[in-house]
């Protein structure tokens, strides 16, 4: 009996098991989405899309691993839709050979073509600029490159969250592709040494601790701005309140450094149909005022949020997103030389 | 040796016992399927990260690893040896309180405790508002206390957290300690700190170092709360090489590697103690008389007991209860979390018995089959618990999806049906991952049990004329109750709190309380995880409550079943 004596336990967790809620796969009228976007973010969008179409959209939260996971599955992987929310990570679906072409003409109509891939295997949903938040109260300059970070004026007066966030990374390696490799390493090595605390947290960390008196000023997502004024907790919105929002630009003063939430097509996506269906309907007009209205993002057609529109007009960076992701690795490479996140 | 200890030794090589033998190897390649997978990932990764790791990531990362394991280890164990001795070896106000309330921080999560406490200790927070106004200051510019994000800062916050692990073992390595040892080392002139530092402590190692192991395994598994206190553990650099070097294969290198140095300190630690015995023959003992504390010492005593629950526990969970509050006044409580709630319950109490279930298995083969190979699948069971999650996540999808393609291209080619991914992405590679990560803690529990068990007991019942089956589940369940009962709450605990496996193995529409804490938390919308946060708390208070109160019956019930077994058999 003894050899046996697993059997009960696996028997009761089999049944048990058996009753947890089992999504039922490949219907017509489903999507399955893997995402490392924070679901709630895009349910309002999902249950708009339902609502539409009458296609029920699935969606599991990942975070590392996304890829990994579709590649294991292989073919059986009921993923149709994969989003993500850094251009890097986008390139790594697509790098990995998770994904397949996206062949719809109303996203090569509505997407501006500097946000979607030349090949097809990737399009941008949303934009957000890394902007500069500064204390209102101890801050009056308003013009502040991205390199003046560095500057030993700001020392001890800097706050970030890790250099190696896909935001900040996507940010040096932007920096890399303006400047090269050694100035960027001595740029960071600058930062670093201005920073007022450990490069940690998040971003509405940054516009606590300037409010905090911490610092006086640092990168973080344009979107927090809105989410903190429009927040229901009074304590967001003092955060939100300390706070201007500065649009850096490089010292070539072409433009803000901004990064994209995007969506891949899965390689074997058995609800394909459905999936570009669903990328259409995000890209389409009403929807992206959901986005710019809820989430506080720059959508990819029509007009930013007021609360948004009233920082200032976002100048996008010349710099194409693909080039980006090129510099990726040198970025997050640098990143441990100079011990940014020590 | 004694003659029953003969017996038991004689009665090792019956045949029967190779059943437990082949299930043990069963549960231990179940567990080591992930960690090959892993080894197969990490050879095909190309080597060429190393030499910037071994130059820029790994000093400081193997420097802030070991500061932070040692110090978190020493303080859980100063906190979790120290309580555990004032409340079993003492008498003093409030005593049977404190008792209890040690293991509440159980309950709460390491990532949760490291952001309440940031926002409780941050210049805008209540504490730093209060010395402010005391001292008439208006902008925190001017004043501040220093920022608890750096290393010292995560060895508070973990130490106090964590330290009921340690408290939970060594206290029922106390309770057990016959009184009679005690009692002798006093008779022979040994004061009562004496009796404890050359007695009670030594006797309580392999408490102490299961317990503090546990800690250190916490600790150096955790990535939520490092990301907020911004401390660079190597499990941070492997999830770093993984993202933003798009190398699975460097992250699972440094990841066996890493394991290979815990399962080395591991080693080091059981070899160190090799030659000891610590089982006491259990018919004789009873409670050490607790010895009353009067005036400063007893004040001293509640203090010291007292400030690990505040800090650990009361302080996190007001700032929870006040955050939940106000979300709870402006919102209701949404269905969907009550919904999670339940989901979360469901699949660590599954867990639960799997795992516990795996571990009585590994842990009574060690001790019925004679040979190295019996204690070396216990040790190889445990490796799970010293992977990192996501990590540890990865290498089971890839032998799960091989497995249900594998069967799905069998039933496409002769049938012409095709079955699907079977099992991965469904709540089956949930609870593996669980049983992988935990196997540790159960096989852990119910071993220090079963050391607690004289092996004449085996021998006379065996004699007697029981089955090894029919000792385990009329001796030996009844006496290991406590162990049993105590494994499994932890587990539950953990499993309830368990995050990065959740995350990736997960199927559609599936979250825990944890999962959705840590979807709030990455948006940046802490207050709206509150509830979430304060419900996994409070489930969390459940078990150990429970774990309380079983705990509570101290090791003279379990003493006095025995004596009836034997004496009945």
């Amino acid at each position: 009996m003894s050899a046996f004596s697993l059997s009960r336990p696996l028997a009761y967790a089999a049944v048990a098991i058996s009753m947890l809620p089992m999504p039922a796969f490949a219907q017509s009228k489903e999507v399955n989405i893997y995402t490392t976007r924070e679901p709630g973010l895009i349910q309002p969008m999902l249950d708009a899309f339902q609502e539409k179409t009458g296609i029920k959209a699935n969606s599991v939260f990942i975070k590392e691993g996304l890829g990994e996971r579709v590649k294991a599955e292989g073919q059986n992987s009921p993923a149709d839709l994969l989003i993500a929310v850094d251009i890097g990570n986008l390139k790594d679906l697509v790098d990995q050979g998770v994904t397949q072409p996206i062949v719809s003409k109303v996203l090569d109509s509505e997407v501006p073509a500097n946000l979607r891939a030349a090949d097809h295997s990737w399009t941008s949903l949303t934009l957000r600029a890394r902007v500069f938040y500064t204390s209102k109260d101890r801050v009056k300059d308003t013009n502040i490159t991205y390199e003046d970070l560095a500057d030993p004026k700001w020392k001890g007066k800097v706050c970030i969250r890790s250099g190696k966030h896909p935001y900040n990374v996507a940010m040096i390696a932007a920096f890399i592709a303006k400047h090269g490799e050694a100035k960027t390493e001595e740029w960071l090595k600058g930062v670093k040494a201005n920073l007022a605390r450990k490069a940690a947290g998040g971003d509405r960390d940054v516009a606590r601790d300037i409010l905090g008196g911490i610092c006086d000023i640092g990168p973080a997502n344009s979107y927090y701005v809105g989410l903190m004024r429009t927040a229901k907790e009074d304590e967001q919105r003092k955060w939100g309140e300390a706070i201007n929002v500065l649009f850096p630009t490089f010292s070539d003063g072409v433009g803000t450094h901004v990064n994209v939430s995007g969506a891949a097509l899965a390689k074997n996506a058995p609800n394909k149909d459905n999936a570009i269906a669903l990328l259409d309907f995000l890209a389409s007009p009403d929807v992206q005022k959901l986005y710019a209205d809820d989430n506080f993002e720059y959508p990819i057609v029509g007009e930013p949020n007021p609360t948004i529109k009233a920082l200032g007009t976002l100048k996008v960076d010349s710099l194409s997103l693909t080039e980006i992701a090129s510099h990726r690795k040198l970025a997050a490479e640098l990143i441990d030389r100079v011990g940014f996140d020590n | 040796m004694t003659v029953f200890e003969e017996i038991a030794h004689t009665s090792k090589s019956r045949a029967p016992l190779n059943g437990w033998l082949v299930a043990s190897g069963f549960v231990v390649a179940l567990v080591l399927a992930p960690v090959v997978a892993l080894g197969f990932i990490a050879a095909r990764g190309s080597g060429e990260l190393w030499p910037h790791l071994i130059r820029y990531v790994l000093p400081t990362a193997i420097v802030d690893t070991a500061t932070l394991l040692i110090g978190t280890g020493s303080l859980a164990a100063f906190i979790g040896v120290g309580t555990a001795w004032l409340v079993t070896a003492h008498r003093f106000p409030g005593r049977g309180l404190l008792e209890v309330a040690l293991l509440l921080p159980l309950a709460v999560p390491t990532y949760i405790m490291a952001y309440a406490t940031i926002d409780l200790m941050h210049p805008l927070g209540p504490i730093q508002t209060a010395i402010r106004a005391v001292l008439g200051i208006a902008s925190p510019a001017d004043f501040r206390l220093p920022d608890l994000r750096t290393m010292w800062g995560a060895i508070l916050i973990f130490g106090f957290v964590l330290y009921p692990y340690v408290y939970l073992a060594t206290r029922a390595m106390f309770l057990m300690q016959s009184a009679c040892v005690i009692d002798v080392a006093r008779t022979l002139g040994a004061g009562r700190p004496a009796a404890f530092f050359r007695v009670a402590l030594p006797l309580a190692r392999p408490a102490i170092a299961v317990g503090t192991s546990l800690v250190m395994m916490e600790a150096l598994n955790d990535l939520g709360a490092s990301d907020i206190l911004g401390v660079r553990t190597l499990t941070v650099s492997i999830y770093s090489t993984w993202v933003n070097n798009s190398s699975l294969g460097g992250a699972a290198q440094i990841a066996l590697v890493m394991l290979a140095v815990v399962l080395g300190l591991i080693a080091l630690e059981r070899w160190a103690r090799r030659h000891q015995r610590f089982n006491t023959q259990a018919q004789r003992s009873r409670r050490i008389a607790p010895s009353p504390l009067t005036g400063i010492a007893a004040f001293g005593a509640i203090l010291f007991c007292a400030a690990p629950i505040l800090f650990g526990f009361l302080f996190p969970g007001l700032y929870l209860l006040k955050e939940a509050a106000k979300v709870i006044a402006r919102d209701g409580i949404a269905p969907h979390l009550l919904r999670e709630a339940a989901t979360t319950v469901t699949v660590a109490s599954i867990a639960t018995v799997v795992t516990v279930g795996l571990g009585l298995i590994l842990a009574y083969t060690a001790r019925l089959v004679r040979g190295p190979l019996p204690p070396f699948l216990v040790r190889a069971g445990s490796i799970g618990y010293a992977i990192p999650g996501t990590v540890l996540a990865v290498g089971l999808l890839v032998p799960l999806a091989g497995f249900d393609n594998a069967i799905d291209g069998v039933m496409r080619q002769w049938f012409g049906v095709s079955t699907g991914l079977l099992l991965s992405g469904t709540g089956f590679a949930l609870i593996y991952a669980y049983a992988v990560r935990f196997l540790a803690i159960s096989t852990g529990g119910v071993e220090s049990g079963f050391l607690k068990i004289a092996p004449s007991l085996d021998a006379a019942a065996r004699n007697l004329g029981e089955t090894s089956s029919g000792v385990i589940r009329r001796v030996h369940i009844p006496l290991l109750r406590p162990a049993l009962g105590g494994a499994a709450l932890l587990v539950f605990v953990d499993a309830m709190k368990e995050l990065s496996a959740t995350l990736l193995l997960r199927p559609f529409g599936f979250e825990t309380l944890a999962t959705h804490v840590y979807s709030e938390a990455s948006r940046g919308t802490y207050e709206d995880g509150s509830v979430a946060a304060l419900l996994i708390v409070l489930v969390g208070l459940i078990p150990v409550a429970l774990l309380a109160r079983a705990s509570q019956v101290p090791h003279a019930e379990g003493v006095r079943t025995a004596g009836r077994i034997s004496s009945e058999a």
